[in-house]
């Protein structure tokens, strides 16, 4: 009987699947997650602050980072709970370590290094960008390589992927973040925020057509400009005020057809060029959904297959960072040692 | 500081001239000083500061800051980048550790800088961009000192 106990036991501590429980404070979103063995979502909650920051247009971070000092405990043990699993269940825990802001980057780090410590348990930091392409992993079968466009509110990169873990950024933003332009417009016309479902959704009421935007190519180069093309924008609406709630939608979905026409075209001819046969959205912008429409459209013909994730896993999200701590490990189990909570916050951490 | 002599009003008649004029500013601009940016959406904020990085040898592309509020550049000499426009209160702006900024060995260029008047240097140089149509714009610079 005392064999079998322990034998029991042994199975248990053999087990094959591997449980991550993940935290992602970069912006305005706490969110925590367990993710089984890479790619199976034991639980995804996000608490999102959009709520407190529409009233000012736009993320404030000192209201973000208290926010998350409230939230973090509550998100994680409701993590574990949606789980149906006990921080004991729990291999490896992994922590968004940047790019973004600072102090809300540090409220998840602290709790991340703090659970650490007390159960210890191993503590993987991950880069905010892997982990949105890695968003990608969680609901598609794909190995690299690809090409990846990750587009969101603070980042606008081209980058390929040869390998996990191996990256190659070839092009970026020059000025404006994608996001940040969609936002920026949706405040010129007084729309609210966030910027990108606001136009998305007046846009499909407006003629795509009526105003011929520039589009910024920047031919010869894999780089994006989206600041000249707010300012037509400014200089169209001084000129022309917005006088109905169709006119309004024409000028939203002329602007929008100039971004996602870019981004669509430019990804697809580097694609082409480099003989990539795989291209995979990331981040919040990958959920706008005439962007994924004209994607689909051009993509036809080319032999390229497009990936992209569902919506609630573009937006920021505890799982992609589950997902890109295992694609780290590759099965590897990590063991606990104090040298690796000795890594710090990095706003500006690159690929 | 050489900027006290800077006070004077520019027209440009396009983005690429904005640049330039950025660039030729770049040259008056010594570390520790600090210049204030204002102007509306589009008014060509972000172009002017492309051209003083460029002026400075900074080879990185400047992005906006509005989501980081602070980009630092490597050129000749430091180059600090702000953009306040999301900045809650003044425990905020402690927080960025301003004075390692203003005070430090890099230039700083500060958007949205009506935000915290009384934190900034007794002198710093004021630019103004006004939009005046499409592609033209006034570019009116003030040297700003505190009286005592």
């Amino acid at each position: 009987m005392q064999n079998l106990h322990l034998i029991t036991s042994l199975l248990q501590t053999n087990k094959d699947f591997m449980n991550i429980l993940a935290i992602e404070t970069s912006c305005d979103e706490a969110s925590a997650s367990v993710v089984q063995n890479g790619r199976k979502i034991l639980s995804n909650v996000i608490s999102s602050q959009i709520h407190i920051h529409a009233k000012y247009g736009g993320v404030v971070p000192e209201l973000a980072s208290r926010h998350h000092l409230e939230n973090i405990n509550f998100v994680v043990a409701e993590a574990l709970a949606k789980a149906r699993l006990r921080i004991n269940d729990i291999d490896t825990l992994a922590v968004t370590q940047g790019p973004g802001l600072v102090g809300s980057l540090l409220a998840g780090i602290m709790a991340a290094k703090t659970l650490s410590l007390i159960y210890r348990l191993p503590l993987l930091p991950i880069n905010h960008i892997e982990g949105h392409i890695y968003a990608n992993f969680l609901e598609h079968r794909i190995k690299p390589p690809f090409l990846a466009l990750v587009i969101s509110g603070g980042h606008t990169e081209l980058v390929i992927q040869r390998d996990h873990t191996h990256y190659k950024i070839l092009g970026r933003t020059r000025d404006d973040a994608v996001g940040e332009a969609y936002d920026k417009v949706a405040k010129l016309l007084d729309l609210g925020y966030p910027g990108g479902p606001v136009i998305d959704k007046l846009a499909k009421k407006g003629d795509p057509q009526y105003i011929k935007f520039p589009r910024p190519y920047l031919t010869g180069s894999y780089d994006f400009s989206f600041s000249g093309l707010k300012t037509s924008v400014v200089n169209y609406v001084s000129k022309h005020p917005a006088s109905s709630v169709q006119h309004l939608a024409d000028v939203v979905a002329s602007f929008q057809q100039a971004v996602i026409e870019v981004l669509v075209n430019k990804t697809i001819q580097t694609a082409l060029k480099l003989k990539m046969k795989k291209i995979v959205l990331a981040g919040g912008v990958a959920a706008n959904s005439a962007l994924r429409g004209l994607f689909t459209d051009k993509i036809r013909k080319t032999g390229i297959t497009l990936y992209y994730p569902s919506p609630v896993l573009c937006t920021d999200n505890a799982a992609m960072i589950g997902c890109a701590a295992y694609y780290r490990l590759k099965n590897k189990k990590l063991e606990y040692n104090q040298k690796m909570l000795t890594f710090k916050a990095a706003p500006n951490l690159q690929l | 500081m050489s900027i006290s002599k800077l006070n004077k009003i520019v027209i440009t008649k396009s983005a690429a001239e904005t640049q330039r004029f950025g660039r030729k500013l770049a040259r008056q601009l010594k570390p520790g000083d600090l210049v204030c940016l204002s102007g509306g959406l589009g008014a060509g904020k972000t172009c002017l500061v492309q051209g003083i990085a460029r002026g400075l040898q900074v080879k990185d592309y400047v992005n906006s800051p509005t989501f980081k509020i602070i980009n630092e550049y490597a050129g000749k000499i430091p180059v600090y980048h702000f953009d306040l426009y999301r900045l809650e209160g003044l425990t905020d702006l402690r927080e960025l550790g301003y004075e390692e900024y203003f005070y430090g060995q890099g230039l700083s260029l500060v958007e949205w800088a009506e935000k915290i008047i009384p934190f900034l240097p007794k002198q710093y140089l004021r630019i103004e961009l006004r939009r005046v149509d499409e592609h033209t714009r006034k570019i009116i610079l003030t040297d700003w000192r505190r009286k005592k």
